[in-house]
């Protein structure tokens, strides 16, 4: 039977098990006028696909389903490009489909024309082009297992508008994909799994460190059964934050130039460092030459390149972490050893460091603090079992030093692009897929102005998500750099004239509140959650607040700063 | 680590699918990694599906680690082989115009005719001479027609393939993977 492309398409979706799209139409819009008013699956238009882009993500994170983005041509696709190259770094599986002019004007540069797969061709870890009808189920086929499999990453089509209007043959949605370049490798090699097994059954001071590579393999079951057998402490990059419990007695927290010292100070001190599915980021590992030379490294990770990229691996072991887990486990479970008696040291030297480098900050009567505002709403919430999303900068590292979370998936965050204004996005996405949940979004007032005008979806889709704004009036990372190092302290980053968030909320719609004093942040927190529908809360907080501790770039543990100034007795909060 | 052994020179055999755009993203990703490469290539191979690239690069065993790695990640890319691990021939084709005034031109066809090259062309002022050799060869030639005076210059870039009879293999268990036909290479199904 013959169908036009767009039919075509949405059949392929459908089969693929599509059940929501993101996107933002346009001229050379993919669906056709024939497809747009009655579409067998959920379509959230965004109001900018970027995003749109970043919803997916979040949809991703949160489901472990390949999220999708369809957008138009030109101006549309570019404006996607931030959020795919977010995508490649942390790993995100997802599809953008793009329209395209007709084949035969391609590189005319007609209006709303871009080389779009030229654009991407740096940021994708595939792109694929569709210039029949026919086609089209194959290579969405091609796309979908490609974004998915192995290290997962975004996929991009490009559809002209030819194959879309143009009739072909839909013989069916394929069932095997065949690409005789692509072929991941998930089993490890055993020798290797076995190598590995001694190596940890001999260490007296190992650590674990595992990264999002265990998120996206779905592998956090077989993670904590390895904490468990072996009862080594453990720490998690932001990306793996959920992938352990937090409140697993052998949880550190997370590492890196914020992370929490004693995670760090195992990172520096130990023997055997096991990393699954990490890929030591200079973040993780500050100065390389100081880093991991007093232990053996063992590395698993299903993508090659993430081995021996930056530090010296002794054991590596290139596979899906879930399998590689599974057979390390079978080994380690007949290791006859008592592992936690022979780590009391270990453990001990954890708690020495716990003493000498809580996690703390200055106390001042009449300000929030924004440790104080993101650990209430953190502890406020835990157990509603939230799936909690940030921006980037410093509230992103406050609420990843006290994150709270039992499971993977609750947790979507930037990580190695870094790119602000990714929140709201993230919530919109994860809220689209669980309704139902609590979606939290906690931002900074820089970011949360890249991509409020969102707010408006929210609405439109019935999307219930309660933002915080960490409100420092400035860019808050930007000017503790600044800060830092710079004879110029504020270049820049003081945002001097902001919008009201209270009544930006409530022209869009949305329930908006403010809290401006320690007192008000519980109850406030509180009736937000409360709230029905989706909420905006402007928290007013100290602007000259710094993340501590820092391990700066291009140094090491020894040079941890805890605080700015040293702090008097009396106000001294720790919070971890 | 990086720096820690002598960058070397490595020619990479690359089979890869016949397809838009699969040249612009290796040479872009090899730009955006910041590899030194000297020299590419590019044909079909008597699979019109398949292209074979030559890539001529430098770098130290590090470096070639993460080229080789990185390239094999392009989904496009079929097979990476480094040719400099086992005895390989090489070779480069130059097209030269040198400025031929009546007392040189004898010297430059003695020349010419030493290096086997072919004169495709000629004016009462030029020679065209169209040579092939590896690297040293044709760098020995134009290092000899430079003082006549080198009008124009046009390279074809590296291309290599690997001994059929390997009598001296540095690394014996790489021959059965180069020998290797390309239809056999495990592809990926998924059901």
């Amino acid at each position: 039977m013959r169908f036009t492309g767009s039919e075509i398409l949405v059949k392929s979706l459908v089969e693929e098990g599509v059940t929501t799209v993101f996107g933002h139409p346009g001229d050379v819009f993919l669906h056709g006028p024939d497809m747009l008013t009655d579409l067998p699956f959920k379509h959230v238009r965004c109001r900018h696909p970027q995003v749109a882009t970043h919803a997916a993500e979040g949809y991703y994170k949160a489901t472990g389903r390949t999220g999708t983005v369809v957008v138009s041509s030109g101006s549309g696709a570019a404006n996607c490009v931030t959020a795919i190259t977010d995508a490649l770094i942390d790993s995100m599986a997802i599809v953008v489909l793009s329209g395209h002019d007709p084949a035969a004007v391609m590189g005319c540069d007609t209006s709303q024309e871009a080389d779009v797969v030229g654009t991407t061709r740096a940021c994708t870890k595939h792109s694929l082009l569709a210039l029949k009808a026919d086609h089209i189920p194959r290579i969405i086929k091609e796309a979908y297992y490609i974004a998915r499999s192995g290290r997962p990453g975004p996929v991009l089509v490009d559809l002209p508008k030819d194959a879309i209007m143009g009739r072909g043959e839909f013989r069916g949605y394929p069932k095997d994909v065949s690409i005789r370049g692509y072929n991941p490798q998930l089993y490890g090699h055993p020798g290797q799994i076995k190598k590995a097994a001694e190596l940890i059954a001999q260490a007296k001071r190992p650590v674990i460190y595992g990264g999002g590579g265990i998120i996206h393999s779905d592998a956090s079951e077989e993670f904590c059964e390895l904490v468990e057998i072996t009862q080594i402490p453990t720490t998690l990059t932001l990306m793996g934050l959920g992938a352990l419990p937090t409140n697993h007695p052998l949880w550190l927290g997370m590492l890196g130039m914020y992370g929490i010292p004693w995670a760090n100070m195992c990172m520096f001190n130990c023997d055997v460092m096991i990393a699954m599915g990490s890929r030591f980021d200079d973040r993780i590992t500050g100065k390389l030459s100081e880093f991991g030379k007093q232990c053996k490294v063992i590395h698993v990770d299903i993508d090659p390149t993430s081995i021996q990229k930056n530090i010296k691996v002794d054991i590596p072991i290139v596979g899906d972490v879930k399998y590689v887990l599974r057979a390390l486990n079978k080994e380690l479970r007949n290791v006859e050893r008592n592992w936690a008696m022979e780590f009391e040291e270990w453990y001990g030297e954890i708690e020495a460091c716990k003493k000498q480098h809580p996690l703390r900050y200055e106390q001042r009567e009449g300000v929030i603090k924004p440790q104080f505002a993101i650990d209430m709403i953190l502890r406020l919430t835990e157990d509603y079992d939230p799936i909690i999303c940030t921006g980037v900068g410093q509230h992103q590292i406050w609420t990843a030093q006290v994150y709270r979370g039992r499971k993977p998936r609750r947790w979507l965050t930037s990580g190695g692009l870094g790119t602000m204004g990714y929140g709201l996005p993230a919530a919109l996405g994860g809220q689209a897929a669980f309704p139902n949940s609590l979606v939290l979004n906690i931002e900074g007032d820089g970011g949360f102005q890249m991509s409020m005008s969102d707010l408006c979806t929210l609405v439109e889709h019935n999307l219930p998500v309660k933002t915080f704004v960490i409100n420092n009036k400035g860019l808050g990372m930007v000017r503790q750099w600044y800060q830092r190092h710079s004879a110029h302290p504020s270049s820049q980053s003081d945002l001097r004239h902001q919008p009201d968030f209270v009544k930006l909320a409530d022209a869009c719609g949305v329930a908006g509140m403010r809290i401006e004093r320690p007192e008000e942040v519980k109850a406030g927190i509180e009736k937000a959650i409360k709230t029905p529908g989706p909420v905006v809360v402007d928290v007013v907080v100290e602007q000259e607040e710094h993340c501590y501790p820092i391990i700066s770039a291009g140094t090491a543990i020894k040079d941890i700063i805890d605080s700015g100034e040293p702090i008097p007795d009396k106000l001294i909060q720790g919070w971890r | 680590m990086k720096g820690q052994t002598p960058s070397q020179r490595h020619i990479l055999t690359l089979l890869v699918e016949n397809r838009i755009g699969v040249l612009a993203k290796i040479a872009g990703l090899i730009a955006a990694k910041g590899y030194n490469m000297d020299s590419v290539s590019v044909g079909e191979t008597m699979d019109n599906s398949v292209s074979r690239v030559t890539l001529v690069v430098h770098g130290d065993d590090w470096v070639m680690e993460q080229m080789v790695k990185q390239l094999n990640r392009v989904v496009d890319v079929i097979k990476v082989v480094d040719l400099t691990e086992e005895d390989f021939i090489e070779r480069e084709m130059i097209l030269v115009r040198v400025n031929a005034d009546s007392p040189d031109r004898a010297e430059i066809l003695r020349i010419a005719d030493i290096f086997r090259a072919k004169v495709v062309d000629l004016t009462h002022r030029t020679y065209t001479l169209e040579v092939t050799g590896a690297e040293d060869k044709i760098q020995a030639l134009l290092e000899l027609l430079r003082p006549f005076g080198i009008k124009e210059l046009v390279r074809t870039g590296r291309i290599a393939i690997g001994r059929a009879n390997k009598s001296l293999p540095r690394k014996p268990e790489r021959v059965a993977e180069n020998g290797e036909d390309v239809e056999k290479k495990s592809s990926a199904v998924v059901k």
